[in-house]
């Protein structure tokens, strides 16, 4: 099970994630979770929403360079040491995160982190065999409205 | 029009028999009166397709006659070539062209405006205008036998871009000073084409008068056909437009950026040159080969000279172009050094044309950037943008830190450069490094910059932004 994540190029200059959050707040799309990697030239802004097919077009229309990309996403104890299970878990199948981020459900007392790695079903069945259960789109959006 | 040059008793031993000539030109005028035979192929058979023998002398009586003219007319002429010891007796056919001092651009600029006239005032009908992409600007004038001439040369390109009056002529060159919008309509007019004075700007008009009047044959500056390129994909209505050709000039493009416009619009994409100091577009033009523009010979003079020295060099030598008009009344130019970059050619060419050639224009002694001591032409990095797939949307910037050069290079990154992972768009990013870097021989800074986020020009585009105070 994966969910949809879009993500943005930002060019590195004054002002370019005011753009895009202006884009998508004047286009009432909520965000659910957000991270930025970045290197000294530029930046790529990752976002989970609620829509995602609505935040694709209106990014689009403004002519942003995106991509959608389907990521894990585990549900968590908000806990010390609750992660370190599941990186074990990956680590021991030899899979590569290419990165994670971490955010609070609001409804319940737990965290989601968000993975990226090469293949989604080979980490869901390594996750899910070890007894981590991956959450869907739908547990996801409902855990953070 | 008089033939002179033509009749010269040898030239039907050596080239095409004037009997040919003749014979060509009839046909060609019937087809052009009852609107029958095959598809034209030369506006001028007589003068495109000229033996050797028979152009060069034309061009030693126009020559010989010209510098007489600019002599008498002209105190600036008379001054320089006083100070190398010169009168219009020395001058006795092309080979002497060599003896003539230069002209450059800053003699043109010190005779503003009316310093290089050659005709009493009343016999001028028109007057163009640099543009001033580079300083001030330059004034040249013309009579009605220049514009008739004018006319002449560009309705030869639009012929050797597969042009008949059955076309509809789309001119998105400017109109007024700059002369690409009146000399192809010229050219267009002298033909018999249906001709759309469409000047530049306003994309939505444009692709609508192209959709609506169908039209076949594109004029304008090669970056503007790659902005409404860009937008006739855009619209999707590649379909509805009936475009088989465009002339594109006033601007130095790449091979790369040919192949990208001729697939976007589904055309044979043609280059033309020209200058305002000398005439204005049709200078040379582009034939079916593609491989270089022919110079209409008849009314120009043309050598390659190595920049530094001011030495003539052979045909098949990089150099810089210097032109001199044979054929002009109100402004003849003798020896302009036009700070363009080129080859000549007089390998034969499949198009049967016999006028000398000159190959893609390979940058501007002017526009040529030195950084860290390295000459750069912005031509060579939309070579290198092109094929790695990016936009030829880019700008160069210049400029000086603690004594030494920065040179950055900002590019626009399309969706399929695109990832999620930082990682692979920095892999992209290395790579295209390093093809500037083995093209340009120095390491610009590369900066990835949004799509449609650099200016589209729709005139002439800005490459380059020096801010460099040397």
């Amino acid at each position: 099970m994966t969910i949809e994540q879009i993500s943005v190029f930002v060019e590195n200059a004054p002002g370019r994630l005011l753009e895009i959050m202006e884009t998508l707040g004047n286009a009432g799309i909520d965000l659910r979770a957000l991270s930025i990697g970045d290197t000294a030239r530029f930046g790529v802004l990752r976002l989970i929403v609620k829509d995602p097919q609505k935040a694709v077009t209106v990014l689009r229309a403004a002519d942003y360079v995106i991509s959608v990309t389907p990521v894990l996403a585990v549900s968590l104890e908000d806990t010390p040491g609750s992660l370190v299970k599941i990186l074990r878990l990956l680590s021991d199948a030899a899979i590569t995160v290419e990165y994670l981020y971490a955010f609070a459900a609001r409804k319940k007392n737990s965290a989601y982190v968000v993975f990226r790695v090469e293949d989604n079903a080979l980490a869901s069945a390594v996750l899910e065999s070890g007894g981590v259960k991956v959450a869907g789109a739908a547990e996801i959006y409902d855990a953070l409205s | 029009m008089r033939m002179e040059g033509l009749v010269s008793p040898d030239s039907s031993r050596r080239g095409r028999s004037l009997e040919a000539v003749h014979y060509t030109q009839g046909n060609l005028w019937k087809n052009a009166l009852f609107g029958y035979g095959e598809a034209m192929k030369y506006f001028q058979p007589d003068r495109e397709c000229a033996s050797y023998d028979a152009m060069r002398q034309l061009q030693s009586e126009r020559f010989v006659k010209t510098v007489r003219h600019a002599y008498d007319a002209v105190p600036f002429y008379r001054e320089s070539m006083a100070k190398k010891g010169l009168t219009p007796e020395d001058i006795r056919s092309l080979d002497d062209l060599s003896k003539l001092p230069f002209l450059s651009k800053d003699d043109l600029r010190e005779s503003y405006p009316y310093g290089l006239l050659a005709v009493p005032r009343s016999r001028v009908v028109r007057i163009q205008s640099t543009s001033g992409t580079t300083g001030k600007r330059v004034v040249a004038f013309y009579t009605q036998t220049d514009i008739e001439r004018w006319d002449e040369c560009c309705a030869r390109a639009i012929v050797a871009a597969g042009g008949s009056r059955d076309d509809v002529v789309h001119v998105s060159y400017g109109y007024g000073l700059f002369t690409g919008g009146p000399g192809l309509n010229g050219g267009s007019h002298k033909l018999g084409s249906m001709t759309l004075p469409m000047s530049s700007g306003n994309t939505e008009r444009q692709i609508q008068f192209m959709c609506d009047l169908g039209s076949t044959i594109l004029c304008c500056t090669p970056s503007y056909a790659a902005y409404l390129a860009e937008s006739v994909m855009q619209q999707g209505v590649r379909d509805k437009i009936a475009l088989k050709a465009g002339i594109f000039g006033a601007e130095a493009w790449s091979e790369e950026m040919r192949r990208d416009i001729e697939d976007k619009l589904g055309i044979k994409a043609y280059d033309i040159y020209g200058l305002t100091e000398i005439s204005g577009p049709g200078v040379s033009f582009e034939c079916s080969e593609q491989t270089g523009m022919h110079i209409n010979e008849d009314y120009f003079a043309a050598e390659i000279i190595d920049p530094h020295t001011g030495e003539v060099l052979p045909d098949g030598s990089k150099g810089e172009l210097v032109l001199t008009t044979i054929a002009k009344e109100a402004f003849p130019i003798l020896r302009y050094r036009t700070r363009d970059i080129c080859v000549l050619s007089r390998k034969p060419c499949s198009c049967g044309r016999t006028l000398l050639k000159m190959g893609r224009l390979m940058g501007r002694t002017d526009d040529m950037l030195i950084i860290r001591g390295v000459n750069v032409f912005p031509s060579q990095i939309e070579t290198v943008l092109l094929k790695g797939g990016y936009s030829p949307n880019y700008l160069i910037i210049v400029d000086r830190v603690n004594h030494s050069d920065t040179f950055e290079v900002q590019v626009e990154l399309t969706p399929e450069m695109f990832s999620d992972t930082v990682r692979k768009i920095a892999a992209r990013e290395s790579e295209l490094l390093a093809s500037m870097r083995s093209m340009l021989g120095i390491s610009p800074k590369v900066t990835l910059v949004a799509p449609r986020s650099i200016a589209r020009s729709e005139g002439k585009a800005v490459r380059v932004i020096d801010k460099r105070k040397i």
